[in-house]
């Protein structure tokens, strides 16, 4: 890191999408403020999504998926600014655990997000500029108000299911305990009911790295043509370590040298880890807004869905009739089984049906995301069951 | 965290015990073959808790509501009277506390349906009697070093228990090795002696 920071002309891809993204997109004006837990209302604002599949006669068939703190909405199409495929494409698609050929499919970037909905880099219709840091605090429940705008704009009185991971299974808790009878099944994947100490802490470094870098300009880096390109990078680089798993790290990298037969005596990427990192912080600030980074990282550090309910996290489900799916990953260190233990036992206490599986996989919390045949056969299997109980399928 | 392998005769019997449309936790719950059933054949409202993360998810793929658990340790977090019935088959004795996990069935459940292989049944007897060592059977397989059955009772110590619990035995079935019912009016040392396994329904 010794080699000087060149100035970076502003890139246009990223904010083109926020602004003027690829996806669909639902203005909700004046007459319909969203109310923010921080007490302020958000008006207008806009919210971007995909969907596949058909939305049946009677709306009963649909699936809303939750992205995961970096994701987006394209779960099942090629990413406009990445060219990679879907992030999701192993679970949705025809013929998948998650038909689209039976199902209508509905992912949403969420709100404070950089793909299109409104976030920090979208522009304030009160000043014409990126709204920067001028954005309200966003919160998971926040996020779901603004989903349940979307699904209602669609005219959809009850999900089939919403299903999501990490972040996305925190908005899948929040959904099945703030709108209950609008969720008849709830798939929440590699999550928990608050966010730890740990994951608090993890967060923060990210932000203050963001924070540090001059060209992070107190948030206003947009209107000043810079990227704070270094302590983005170096965020989504501390973040991504969450996300594996020593085994993992271990397996794929060992101490393995890059591209060289000896170590160099110097601060370069000699090991292929190093690289790899990297590469990943690279990536990143190509398609994703640090603003939003911040945004969506405090979002997931305020859950705490027992604190909600006077810490009774089984009050958060209380006669609640939503069907859940509970899955956890023995090597994810973010968001331990433990955590997906204690959502297991609270939809107990509160006499909920739930299904509960852990599944074993050295890939740490990414797990979720990537090819892992068990999770697919508990996913699926549960689906099934509850769309036979819903009618949608025969029994 | 069933302990035995197939043919499982008690099955039948539970499931005659079992209202239509009723709500049944099953602890102990394997891959789900017995609430699978129940929900087909009694429409039940079926939930279920297993020790093995093999059979929790052969059951969530069979699409049932099962969640990973311990009868000793996981019990305490389902709320009084949830269930009309909590199942408890071929589990008592691989618990470690089975007093601690009836009462807990009779908390949960109005109702409980206990199965266990009866330890006082003659072939038992006659194993440790004639050959004196610890009987190794078809239905009981492990030697006694590796088990996971712990706790094995006779069908009399079982009846001592459920009164010192003050459950109430509703009605009670004896089954010879060929899952044959024994007959009805027998005495208990007689059940005790030639049923291979027994199946409880209690009540608080």
């Amino acid at each position: 890191m010794t080699k000087a920071t060149r100035p970076t002309a502003y890139k246009a891809p990223k904010s083109q999408e926020a602004t003027n993204p690829h996806s669909p997109v639902v203005e909700f004006g004046a007459d319909k403020p969203l109310n923010l837990d921080s007490g302020v209302s958000l008006s207008p604002f806009r919210i971007a999504y995909q969907s596949y599949g058909t939305l049946n006669d009677d709306k009963s068939n649909a699936i809303l998926i939750c992205h995961a703190l970096t994701g987006d909405q394209h779960v099942a199409n090629v990413h406009p600014v990445t060219g990679k495929s879907g992030w999701w494409e192993l679970l949705v698609g025809p013929g998948k655990p998650i038909d689209t050929d039976r199902y209508f499919v509905l992912c949403s970037n969420v709100l404070g997000g950089c793909l299109g909905s409104t976030g920090p880099a979208s522009i304030n219709p009160a000043t014409g500029k990126p709204y920067a840091l001028d954005l309200p605090i966003i919160t998971i429940a926040d996020m779901v108000r603004a989903q349940a705008m979307l699904v209602e704009h669609f005219g959809i009185e009850q999900l089939f299911a919403v299903v999501g991971g990490s972040m996305g299974g925190m908005q899948v808790l929040e959904w099945a305990s703030s709108h209950s009878d609008k969720v008849f099944a709830a798939v929440a994947l590699a999550t928990g009911a608050r966010h730890s100490s740990q994951n608090i802490a993890f967060h923060e470094v990210g932000r203050q790295a963001v924070m540090a870098d001059p060209e992070w300009k107190e948030g206003r880096y947009l209107e000043a043509g810079t990227v704070p390109r270094k302590g983005l990078s170096v965020a989504r680089m501390a973040a991504h370590i969450t996300y594996l798993s020593e085994t993992a790290l271990h397996n794929k990298f060992g101490r393995n040298l890059q591209d060289r037969q000896n170590v160099t005596f110097g601060f370069d990427a000699d090991f292929q880890i190093e690289s790899y990192l990297r590469h990943q912080g690279n990536t990143f600030v190509e398609r994703f807004d640090a603003n939003s980074y911040l945004y969506m990282t405090r979002a997931m550090d305020y859950f705490d869905l027992a604190a909600e309910h006077e810490g009774r996290l089984a009050d958060a489900f209380a006669g609640s009739k939503t069907r859940f799916c509970i899955v956890s990953f023995t090597s994810d260190w973010l968001f331990p089984t433990s955590e997906s233990r204690t959502v297991a036992h609270a939809l107990n206490a509160a006499g909920a049906s739930v299904s509960f599986v852990e599944i074993e996989s050295d890939r740490g919390h990414d797990s979720f995301l990537l090819d892992e045949p068990e999770m697919f056969s508990a996913v699926n299997g549960f689906l099934r069951s509850a769309a036979r109980a819903k009618g949608l399928l025969p029994s | 965290m069933s302990i035995n392998s197939h043919p499982r005769v008690d099955f039948a019997v539970i499931a005659s015990l079992i209202e239509p449309g009723s709500r049944v936790l099953d602890v102990g719950c394997g891959d789900g073959e017995l609430l699978e059933l129940l929900q087909t054949t009694k429409g039940v409202d079926g939930r279920g808790v297993e020790l093995s993360q093999k059979g929790v998810n052969e059951s969530v793929a069979r699409g049932l509501s099962v969640i990973q658990g311990d009868a000793d340790s996981d019990l305490k977090y389902y709320p009084d009277g949830g269930f009309d019935y909590v199942i408890l088959s071929q589990t008592l004795q691989a618990t470690r506390n089975p007093k601690y996990v009836l009462t807990e069935l009779l908390r949960i459940g109005e109702k409980a349906i206990v199965s266990f292989p009866n330890f006082g049944h003659w072939r038992m007897r006659a194993s440790l009697a004639i050959n004196g060592r610890m009987p190794v059977t078809k239905e009981l397989p492990y030697s006694w070093y590796d088990t996971p059955n712990i706790h094995f009772c006779t069908i009399n110590d079982f009846v001592d228990m459920t009164k010192e619990v003050g459950a109430h035995v509703e009605s009670a079935v004896a089954l010879n090795a060929l899952g044959q019912r024994l007959g009805f009016n027998m005495p208990w040392g007689f059940w005790n002696l030639f049923g291979q396994q027994a199946v409880f329904l209690l009540r608080r």
